[in-house]
């Protein structure tokens, strides 16, 4: 593999006034891929990739390196670091109508993303808002550019947060939970768009998801975390070769279609699960 | 208490002039006291819209919803919080951003006179997986899952006989999803709870759900049995292409 996009040692969060780290020692490297991230809730995954957009104020981060190409992202200045987010690296947030501007029209919201990284006037920013939210698969993308935040869609907001990023063309894209809303048929759709950035343009995905079909079929890598660590490193194909318990237990716990309507199996969570992590 | 509900040419227009956009037309269905009864469909088909008219948060609507024959038109506010409650798709925005956990659990209780409240907070957050210290943060300090099970003990605590799901678990890993799945079910068991649950997971709808129906742009294409989905035996092609695909999602193609 050639150097990679991202390379991350030893990063260690902790929250303001918490008294434990949230993130205990994470190490990856990211490269021209689709690196998956599982993990029990509250285990760090978006904290992990809002710390690596620096987007954590009262949180204290340490690592041994925290890499972007070559450039070390916790030496960097907070002007510094606006050149690099949301332009070169782009975040899609979990929680779509939080991130938008509530008393603002979802089309200039959209367009005021592409004003900001490229210089062209505001109608061709529109078009372009236009047509991005068009390949999202948006029905009637002119009424929604006229819609606010709250009357759209929680699918539909997904989908603009995607079409903003897409915009900003990043190198690379940390994506949380980008289509849990989606319905499955227009969750294909945008996952091609997806992939296709990573096939015809090289950038390097982190997606972060619960959705274990999903990271089986679409990630080439994944992370398992659980508690603020790394607890296993696959290849999304090898899933349920899974050795560690946790990984097992959540293979375990998915329903399936077909399957008998037992009570689901839930996991025995371990205090020993707590300070193993990956080899 | 267990309850049916029923919804009977309901239709609502957004907007008004040129750019009035008419959501739902005619939207009609009957969920059995006890039954859980699923809503999936194309995002924004107005499945959403759906929950919050049943639940009155939008009120211009047209046509009749009635819970046990009685429209929630004519239940006053507090019969009808304790009749139905909502779980939000998008947590964030259901919780105030400056109520404790412990606020936003023990205000209905207040609200609604009932007592014991320290025993029913601490077993309503253990019941949803979370641990009792937890009554003292605030939203901003809960990740997003977390954020989602509060918002689900906030809706049982009043043990209503309805209970309206907007994606309760998509926020959820497996693991935790499995915990709410488990408990919604006893729940139903144990009290015949009613459910009108949203999700695009036709894994969790044949696990949880009798019947679903299916939306494409502001209509029902069709209303099926949970039996329908493994086999794919639905007849309108919509329906067709969309369990064909969750099929091959999993894996079964
Ligand atoms: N501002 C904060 N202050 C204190 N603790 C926080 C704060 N934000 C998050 N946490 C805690 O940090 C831990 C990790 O949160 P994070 O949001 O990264 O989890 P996650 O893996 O993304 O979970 P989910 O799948 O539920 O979204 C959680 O236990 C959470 O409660
Ligand atoms: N307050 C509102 N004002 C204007 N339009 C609205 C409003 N609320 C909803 N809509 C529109 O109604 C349609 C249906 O939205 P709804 O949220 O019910 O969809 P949904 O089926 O829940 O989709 P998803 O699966 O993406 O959550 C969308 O086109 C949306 O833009
Ligand atoms: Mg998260
Ligand atoms: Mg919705």
């Amino acid at each position: 593999m050639t150097s990679p996009i991202l390379d991350v040692k030893n990063l260690h969060i902790r929250y303001g006034g918490a008294s434990a780290d949230a993130v205990r020692g994470v190490s990856f490297t990211l490269g021209r891929e689709r690196l998956g991230i599982v993990g029990e809730s509250g285990s760090g995954k978006s904290t992990v990739g809002r710390a690596l957009l620096r987007l954590l104020p009262s949180a204290k981060i340490t690592a041994e390196t925290m890499r972007f190409e070559d450039i070390e992202l916790l030496s960097l200045t907070e002007k510094q670091m606006l050149g690099i987010r949301g332009r070169r690296m782009s975040m899609i947030l979990q929680d779509p109508k939080f991130s938008l501007n509530p008393i603002r029209k979802v089309g200039d919201q959209v367009a005021e993303t592409y004003l900001r990284h490229f210089k062209c006037s505001r109608k061709e920013a529109g078009e372009k808002a236009i047509a991005m939210l068009e390949a999202v698969k948006i029905r009637d993308p002119e009424r929604v550019c006229e819609q606010y935040p709250h009357e759209i869609s929680g699918g539909m907001g997904q989908r603009v947060m995607i079409a903003m990023m897409l915009l900003a063309d990043p190198d690379v894209v940390i994506a949380d939970e980008p289509t849990s809303a989606l319905d499955v048929t227009v969750r294909l759709q945008v996952l091609n768009i997806l992939d296709s950035l990573v096939r015809d343009r090289g950038i390097g995905l982190i997606m972060i998801s619960h959705d274990l079909n999903l990271v089986r079929n679409f990630c080439d890598r994944v992370l398992i975390m659980y508690a603020g660590r790394v607890v296993e490193t696959l290849a999304a194909r090898d899933l349920d070769k899974a050795q560690h318990p946790y990984t097992r237990g959540l293979l375990a716990a998915q329903p399936r279609i077909g399957g008998a309507r037992a009570p689901l199996a839930v996991l025995d969570r371990r205090p020993e699960w707590l300070e193993e992590v990956s080899r | 208490m267990t309850v049916s509900v029923e919804t009977r040419n309901l239709s609502i227009t957004f907007g008004h002039g040129p750019t009035a956009l008419k959501v739902l037309p005619d939207v009609s269905f009957l969920v059995e006291p006890g039954e859980c009864f699923g809503l999936v469909g194309e995002s924004g088909s107005g499945k959403s819209t759906i929950l919050r008219c049943i639940s009155m948060l939008t009120d211009f609507w047209k046509g009749d919803v009635l819970i046990n024959g009685k429209s929630v038109r004519d239940m006053p506010l507090i019969e009808r919080c304790r009749t139905l409650q909502m779980v939000f798709q998008d947590p964030y925005g259901s919780l105030h951003p400056r109520q404790s956990v412990r606020t936003v659990l023990s205000e209905p209780l207040r609200i609604h006179k009932l007592s014991d409240h320290e025993d029913r907070m601490q077993k309503v957050l253990t019941d949803v997986g979370l641990p009792v210290s937890f009554l003292d943060r605030f939203p901003h300090q809960l990740s997003g899952g977390q954020r989602q099970r509060v918002a689900i003990a906030r809706a049982l605590i009043l043990e209503p006989s309805l209970l309206l799901l907007d994606e309760p678990t998509s926020a959820l890993d497996v693991s935790v999803q499995a915990e709410i799945l488990n408990l919604l079910q006893r729940l139903r068991e144990l009290h015949g709870f009613t459910y009108i649950m949203v999700t695009h997971d036709l894994a969790v709808v044949d696990h949880m759900c009798d019947r679903f129906a299916v939306m494409l742009r502001g209509e029902i294409t069709e209303i099926l049995p949970r039996e329908a989905i493994p086999g794919c035996e639905a007849t309108h092609p919509y329906s067709r292409e969309l369990i064909g695909a969750s099929l091959e999602y999993e894996g079964h193609a």
